[in-house]
């Protein structure tokens, strides 16, 4: 909610009318709040504005060409190297640059350290978590907890058809493929509880396919995990 | 033999009279005659009439999905209907209206602006109708019946595996989409071959109209992008019939082998979309800003560029399947590098208005429509190319809202703006503009509402295809304003079609070239006469009526080349590909009814197949052939005619007896085609054996040195016999050239009966992927092999009949091709079935 009010004075006149409260809602990837989030909700509103002011540039050279007395004036060349290549290189090459490094931050990077463990099985349709630890595994249906603060390794897979793992206000998703598991990295800022969906169509329970994430306190999670039942398997 | 005088034409006294000759050829009759259609202008309108049915039919589906979203937890369609109605949705406006509308506008224009009579195979487009209107009727059979397919326009598996789908519904998507795909890859191969060849005399590739580029790499881009989607369909299929587990991850194979091979056609798809619609860009915006377009050259390169770029970028749909974030970075940078060319384009069109005198005509109304729209697209395109942002919004109504703009803004308005500037071409009348203006803005600002709302519906995480939500989520509002847009936008289309009807019928006349354009199109009487050009035109520039604004008059006079009738032949030229030089005479087939009867002996193959009768289908199959074979007989010879006179003191030989006509460039085409399925099938076999899970196999194929031997020994007999029965020496010799042919074909069946001891070897297809992709590959080279005892049998029979002499070798050098290529992916499966267990371990 923070980072959303910070960008609002800028959001506005960008955007022409997002408001604050349009960027709430319990799965707004507008309202971060764990830092993959918020680092993709800054990269949005960074190319939003960009975005916005190329629009409204390529608009007004658009309207000029109509309005305008006499003759157009630049020569053929300063269009296309101007317009063809030299614009889109300076706009491009730091987004890219920006994004890709974005991207890398957000990895699961060995080596960190304090990293929580959650296996997740997706199927036709409910979630599956399953907690490892040493004193035998934990297993919930439809409610993940997870420490708050603490960065999580969720490593994903399916049972079935393809799925796609997808809490907003944590970050982005990753796919539950059959056969194959991925690994994603995410962390709650504060305790509270969160919501996740399915983002991948499934079949005809994709609708209801979503899930409540528990971020808890260091104690209180202990105590949670402890109160969840083994996994049987 | 002929007398050489016979071949002498008759000489045409008037306009009048040479309209008259030229109408009772290449005329078609009214009432059930009109079955028997392959004129471009004929084939063209129904192309887009067609399409433009299906696009009001997938616009009533997207009604009834924004009805649906309107409000929270809505109780109007259940999720086993909404599933299909959104299939479809997407299903219908991708592949029933944007393809064929693009192919209608292509085969209806392009003779026209390239200065010829008619497309270069008038029958194959005539089929590729049939072929569209069948297979797209039978998806709506399927929808009236409620078996719509129902697993999301891009099929994903195992979702759409027989497992989870196990009713007919994928099958009608895979079976029915193949039978429209049909239309689109003859149409690539007749674009392509048409455009190279089949241009107006001096017309060399740097003085095409740029329409005519847009078209040419939009139809290579077919050509190599529907073979992995056709390919990709058979394989579902064949893993949903016969249980051969590609797709089944826990028998080696792997769900993601689709989405590589489903988006390696569905990205270049975009653009396939896109381009042909900037191509009416840069034809429209010049004209009506009274100014030629700025930077010819650099347009040309940016769409060949964007085509080898389009190809490169597919993964960048599958950003969140786990893909390691290296390999992502490349899709990433491709993907914004593609803005590029793009914004070259933009800002040359820019530029030409600057330059110009821009006049706010109804098209270039459509057109600022257009660019507004499509700016939008494109900068939520780079967006998306960013890979973290991507990672959030992917699979959510922000991408829904992005892709709207880009296939709305990039196709459907340039479509509006070129319905309205062609418009007086097709009917011969003058639009009265009073509904076009209202209706342009209840469609830009419905299509606005609509979707630019939508971006943050996505952002505040509504996923896409779901059919509720509940009110707490803070969609309500977003989406209700989506939905009353989207019936603003729907009243806008239906007032556009009211316009279109109403000048149809009560239009004034439209004098020719309304516009004052430069292009040949102009130069024809409007509506156009069947034949388009009374006498083909001398081209020096890339606006020839620009210079001659009389040139129109000259050709009906018969001033220009071939403004005669001679035997009752439909003749047009066909030129040197780089220099327009005149090369030959295509002699073009005449009214049939064989397109249509191909057609429906087609669609009984895809029926049965859909219904399991395989029996009947293998029955189809050499009724296809022979339908095929019986279109051969109009297209050839039976004696050397040599160089004959073409109007203005210039002659050349019919294109039977020329080096390169538009046939062979069609079987080269066509086996580019070839060569690109079957090098994804490869590429899907080298791609389980590294990324699927449970590898490797349990049992591998066994050694079959005799079959291995006599598949080689076969093919390369076959391929040498094929090639010297074309040879100078063989060629002139009746029994030489037939002994050869038959040589050739005794090779094939012995490749054949060699692929079938190998495929004798493999394990059991069921079992694994490993055994179900081997078998498929070595079936696929066996099939190429049973073609060629065909392709031999078809040059006997063409030598026996009198259609081939040493001048007129045409047949025989389309087998040799054949020979050649079906020995080279032989010997490629050969290496592939029996190497890579070796490399690979």
């Amino acid at each position: 909610m923070r980072r959303c009010r910070a960008w609002f004075t800028a959001g506005v006149v960008a955007a022409g009318g997002v408001s604050l409260a349009g960027c709430g809602g319990p799965l707004s990837a507008l309202d971060p709040a764990g830092p993959a989030a918020s680092a993709i909700a800054e990269l949005w509103w960074v190319m939003l504005i960009g975005a916005t002011a190329l629009f409204v540039l390529v608009m007004a050279l658009l309207l000029w060409t109509f309005v305008r007395r006499g003759d157009g004036g630049a020569s053929p060349k300063l269009w296309l190297v101007g317009g063809g290549l030299v614009l889109p290189a300076l706009v491009l090459t730091p987004l890219l640059g920006y994004g890709l490094l974005t991207g890398e931050r957000l990895l699961a990077h060995a080596g960190a350290t304090d990293v929580v463990r959650v296996d997740v099985e997706a199927r036709q349709w409910q979630w599956t978590f399953r907690y490892p630890a040493p004193g035998g595994t934990r297993i919930s249906v439809n409610e993940l907890h997870i420490p708050a603060g603490r960065p999580i390794d969720l490593h994903v897979g399916s049972a079935d058809v393809i799925h796609s793992f997808w809490i907003p206000r944590l970050g982005g998703k990753i796919d539950a493929i059959p056969g194959h598991v991925n690994l994603i990295r995410l962390s709650a800022g504060q305790a509270g509880t969160y919501r996740g969906v399915c983002a991948e169509f499934c079949g005809t329970g994709h609708t209801m396919m979503d899930f409540r994430v528990q971020a808890h306190d260091a104690d209180d999670y202990a105590a949670k995990l402890r109160a969840l039942p083994q996994d049987g398997r | 033999m002929m007398d050489a005088r016979i071949d002498q034409p008759a000489a045409a006294t008037s306009p009048i009279r040479l309209h008259k000759q030229l109408d009772a050829l290449w005329g078609t009759p009214g009432g059930w005659g009109r079955l028997a259609a392959v004129n471009h202008t004929i084939v063209g309108r129904r192309f887009i009439a067609t399409a433009f049915v299906f696009f009001g039919i997938g616009g009533i589906l997207a009604m009834l999905i924004r009805a649906q979203l309107a409000t929270p937890r809505s109780a109007f369609l259940g999720p086993e209907i909404y599933n299909q109605i959104f299939t479809m949705h997407g299903t219908v406006m991708m592949f029933l209206f944007a393809i064929p509308m693009f192919e209608g506008f292509a085969i209806y224009l392009l003779p026209k602006i390239l200065g010829a009579r008619d497309m270069a195979f008038p029958r194959l487009g005539a089929y590729g109708y049939w072929c569209y209107l069948f297979g797209g009727s039978m998806l709506l059979i399927a929808m009236a019946v409620g078996l719509a397919p129902n697993g999301g326009w891009f099929m994903y598996t195992p979702l759409c595996s027989k497992a989870y789908t196990p009713g007919i519904n994928a099958d009608i998507w895979l079976i029915g989409i193949t039978f429209v795909e049909i239309s689109a890859l003859s149409a690539a191969v007749e674009i392509i071959a048409t455009i190279l060849k089949m241009r107006a005399p001096g017309m060399s590739l740097d003085k095409m109209p740029l329409l005519a580029w847009y078209l040419l790499v939009t139809a290579f881009m077919m050509l190599f992008g529907f073979p992995p989607l056709i390919l990709g369909s058979i394989l579902l299929e064949v893993e949903r019939a016969f249980d051969l587990p590609l797709f089944d991850p826990t028998r080696g194979g792997d769900a993601l082998l689709w989405q590589h091979l489903f988006w390696l056609f569905g990205h270049p798809e975009v653009y396939i979309i896109f381009l042909p619609a900037a191509g009416m860009v840069s034809t429209i915006l010049p004209v009506l800003a009274r100014r030629e377009i700025i930077g010819y050259s650099w347009i040309v390169i940016s769409i060949v560029a964007l085509a080898f770029l389009s190809f490169g970028l597919w993964v960048h749909h599958m950003f969140t399947v786990g893909i390691p974030h290296l390999a992502l970075a490349f899709f990433s940078s491709a993907s914004t590098a593609v803005a590029v060319p793009t914004a070259v384009q933009i800002f040359a069109w820019i530029g030409t208005l600057a330059a110009g005198r821009p006049q706010l005509k109804l098209p270039m109304l459509y057109l600022l429509g257009f660019f507004s729209v499509f700016v939008v697209g494109g900068l939520t395109g780079v967006m998306l190319a960013i890979v973290p942002f991507n990672w959030q919004v992917h699979d959510t109504h922000f991408v829904v809202a992005h892709l709207h703009y880009v296939l709305v803004g990039g196709f459907v308005f340039p479509m509006l703006a070129a319905a309205y500037y062609w418009l007086p071409h097709v009917t011969g009348r003058v639009p009265r503009h009073s509904l076009g203006v209202p209706a342009f803005w209840l469609i830009i600002v419905g299509f606005n509402v609509t979707f630019l709302v939508m971006h943050l519906t996505g952002l505040l995480g509504m996923p896409r295809r779901i059919h509720g939500y509940g009110a707490e989520t803070g969609w309500e509002w977003p989406n209700l304003v989506s939905s009353l847009g989207s019936f603003v936008m729907a009243i806008g289309f239906a007032l556009f079609t009211v316009d279109v009807v109403m000048h149809w019928l009560h239009g004034k006349r439209s004098p020719r070239n309304p516009w004052s354009a430069g292009t040949l199109e102009w130069a024809t009487a409007v509506p156009p006469p069947n034949y388009a050009f009374a006498s083909l035109p001398d081209v020096a520039t890339r606006t020839p009526l620009q210079e001659r604004p009389d040139l129109g008059n000259h050709l009906a006079r018969g001033g220009g080349y071939l403004g005669f009738v001679r035997h009752d032949w439909l003749e047009t030229l066909g030129v040197d590909v780089m220099s327009g030089r005149v090369e030959q005479i295509v002699r073009l087939p005449n009214r049939t009814l064989l397109p249509l009867f191909t057609a429906l002996v087609t669609g009984v193959f895809f029926v049965a197949v859909l219904f399991k009768l395989y029996i009947v289908a293998l029955l189809a199959l050499p009724a296809i052939v022979a339908m095929l074979l019986a279109w051969t007989p109009v297209s050839g010879e039976r004696c050397d005619r040599g160089a004959l006179p073409i109007g203005n003191g210039a002659e050349a030989v019919l294109h039977s007896e020329a080096a390169s006509p538009p046939s062979l460039w069609a079987m080269g085409l066509t086996l580019a085609a070839d060569a690109t399925a079957f090098a994804s099938l490869a590429f899907g076999i080298l791609f389980l054996w590294v990324v699927a899970p449970n590898w490797p196999p349990p049992a591998m194929i066994a050694w079959a040195p005799a079959s291995i031997a006599l598949a080689v020994i076969g093919l390369l007999i076959a391929f040498a016999a094929s090639r010297a029965a074309t040879s100078r020496r063989v060629i002139g010799n009746g029994s030489r050239r037939e002994s050869a042919l038959a040589i050739a074909l005794l090779g094939q069946i012995v490749a054949l009966v060699g692929f079938a001891g190998v495929i004798a070897a493999v394990p059991p297809p069921t079992q694994h992927a490993y055994a179900a992709a081997t078998k498929l590959i070595l079936i696929y080279a066996a099939l190429h092999a049973a073609l060629g005892v065909v392709f031999a049998g078809f040059g006997i029979w063409r030598s026996r009949t009198g259609y081939v002499s040493q001048r007129r070798s045409v047949d025989l050098r389309i087998g040799a091709l054949w020979s050649d290529f079906t020995a080279a992916i032989g010997l490629a499966t050969l290496l592939i079935v029996y190497g890579l267990p070796r490399v690979m371990g």
